[in-house]
């Protein structure tokens, strides 16, 4: 297939950046997006023009680095993909495919496609985890998890942090990233010792970092590879209204 | 409580508590109105005057005043704040085929209903409080009491365009209502996987109710008096 590709090049953070177009010929429908992204990149190399930056790392669905938005959608138009699990067998031959990158104050562009997503890192420093005393590995059966809290803590814990969440946000919220963390860790009796002041200084580095708040459209959810639901948010907002409470 | 209502959630939360008491009022408000469309006006003038002299009310009618105030304020803080975060915006944008247009124009949606609100205050709430409205008596002259049922079918059997006002506040209403009644149940926490169904069930149900009651009161004075 033949298509044409409108692509935002900004050489660097500080610089302006702008759309160029690029036709490619002689596509594969079976090639991945990413694939794809290469194969332009390959004859823009052999053009001795710059090649098109983008994050990318396992190309399996799991590392949440290739997110970029695609003909106005966050990962590109199929379901619950990340684009690297996109096939470009989804879009049509003659068709102009519009690549921008991840657009929110709190995700600056780096390099043409590729966004600054350590705002979500520094969330995770402000609370993300769980404080152990390392040492022998316990026995596996030594603190009990119901089914039901393993199962939620699972969905949630499937989050792989791309920011497709903030990119479709109207709002740019990172609401639904920090509730999946927030309830995946607030399900197991190891997670609850914290689990008050993890909400408190999560969403504190929200604010502080410039994401926006939720007003629920649920443009995270659909647009979520991982398929994270909202009810996490809602369950963010118990948490974090009953241990503020308590202040 | 410390620094709650200053993060991004405890500004929601002050919009989803509002939120919740104004619709409470809004069912409130409907149903003496609905009384506008049987019999003669005794059962609404009786209604609406029980409403005006009653204690509670008086009690009720500063709070509900506090309540749009701070609803509005905390909207335009909200949507102000929101809009900072994103400087740069998308140049092609597809629906996901899920958020509805309502939850993203709740802010729109919200000042074509305030400019509909202060109409509607000038038109009947300014007149009866403040205004002089005729007086009439039931019972034999052993009751008297504002002739509101005139007032308000007055207005609405003498200009046509009041109708078409009312009837468009009505449903600019109901598509609000439609996202706020279980994005407010959503921030309050009070959801879960199962919830999420029955309260958008629930909200679409509640604001058709809004929608069409307050549309029909309008539509019977034009169409049948």
């Amino acid at each position: 297939m033949n298509i044409k590709l409108k692509i935002w090049r900004q050489p660097n953070a500080k610089s302006k950046g702008r759309f160029e177009t690029y036709p490619l010929n002689d596509v594969s429908s079976e090639m991945s997006f990413l694939e794809m992204l290469d194969y332009l990149n390959n004859s823009l190399i052999k053009d001795g023009k710059e090649p098109v930056a983008f994050e990318h790392d396992c190309r399996e669905g799991i590392c949440g680095s290739c997110g970029m938005y695609i003909s106005g959608r966050p990962h590109g138009p199929q379901h619950r993909t990340t684009t690297c699990e996109l096939r470009m067998r989804e879009f049509k031959d003659g068709q102009t495919i519009t690549i921008e990158p991840w657009r929110a104050a709190a995700f600056p562009v780096i390099k043409d496609l590729i966004v600054d997503r350590n705002a979500f890192d520094k969330i995770m420093q402000s609370g993300g985890f769980i404080s152990i005393n390392a040492g022998a590995a316990q026995d596996a059966n030594s603190i009990l998890v119901p089914k039901k809290n393993a199962d939620e803590a699972f969905d949630s814990a499937s989050c792989v942090g791309c920011g497709a969440c903030v990119a479709a946000c109207k709002n740019s919220s990172a609401m639904l990233f920090i509730s999946a963390k927030v309830t995946h860790l607030a399900q197991f009796p190891q997670g609850r010792i914290e689990a008050e002041i993890r909400v408190k200084n999560m969403v504190a580095k929200m604010d502080e970092l410039g994401f926006g708040g939720c007003t629920n459209t649920r443009a995270c959810e659909a647009e979520c590879p991982k398929g994270i639901s909202i009810s996490n948010i809602a369950k963010l907002n118990r948490e974090f209204f009953v241990a503020k409470l308590k202040d | 409580m410390n620094g709650i209502f200053s993060s991004s959630l405890g500004k929601k939360l002050i919009m989803s508590i509002t939120g919740l008491f104004l619709m409470i009022f809004l069912l409130v408000h409907l149903t003496v109105n609905l009384m506008l469309l049987f019999g003669d006006g005794k059962l609404f003038n009786f209604a609406a005057n029980f409403m005006a002299t009653n204690q509670l009310i008086e009690v009720v009618e500063p709070v509900l005043a506090i309540g749009f105030i701070v609803h509005i304020i905390y909207a335009s803080i909200i949507t102000l704040l929101n809009q900072r975060t994103r400087p740069m915006g998308y140049i092609q944008t597809s629906s996901n085929g899920v958020t509805s247009w309502a939850s993203k124009n709740m802010y729109i949606l919200g000042g074509a209903i305030f400019i509909f609100l202060v109409i509607h205050l000038i038109n009947f709430f300014w007149k009866i409080k403040f205004g002089e409205v005729a007086t009439l008596s039931y019972d034999n002259g052993l009751t008297q009491m504002a002739d509101t049922y005139s007032l308000v079918s007055g207005l609405f059997i003498t200009y046509w365009w009041y109708d078409l006002i009312y009837i468009a506040g009505a449903l600019l209403l109901g598509f609000h209502l439609s996202h706020g009644f279980w994005s407010a149940f959503q921030t309050l926490g009070w959801n879960n996987k199962i919830w999420i169904k029955r309260l958008e069930i629930i909200a679409y149900i509640y604001a058709i109710i809004i929608a069409i009651g307050f549309t029909i009161i309008p539509l019977y004075f034009l169409i049948l008096k």
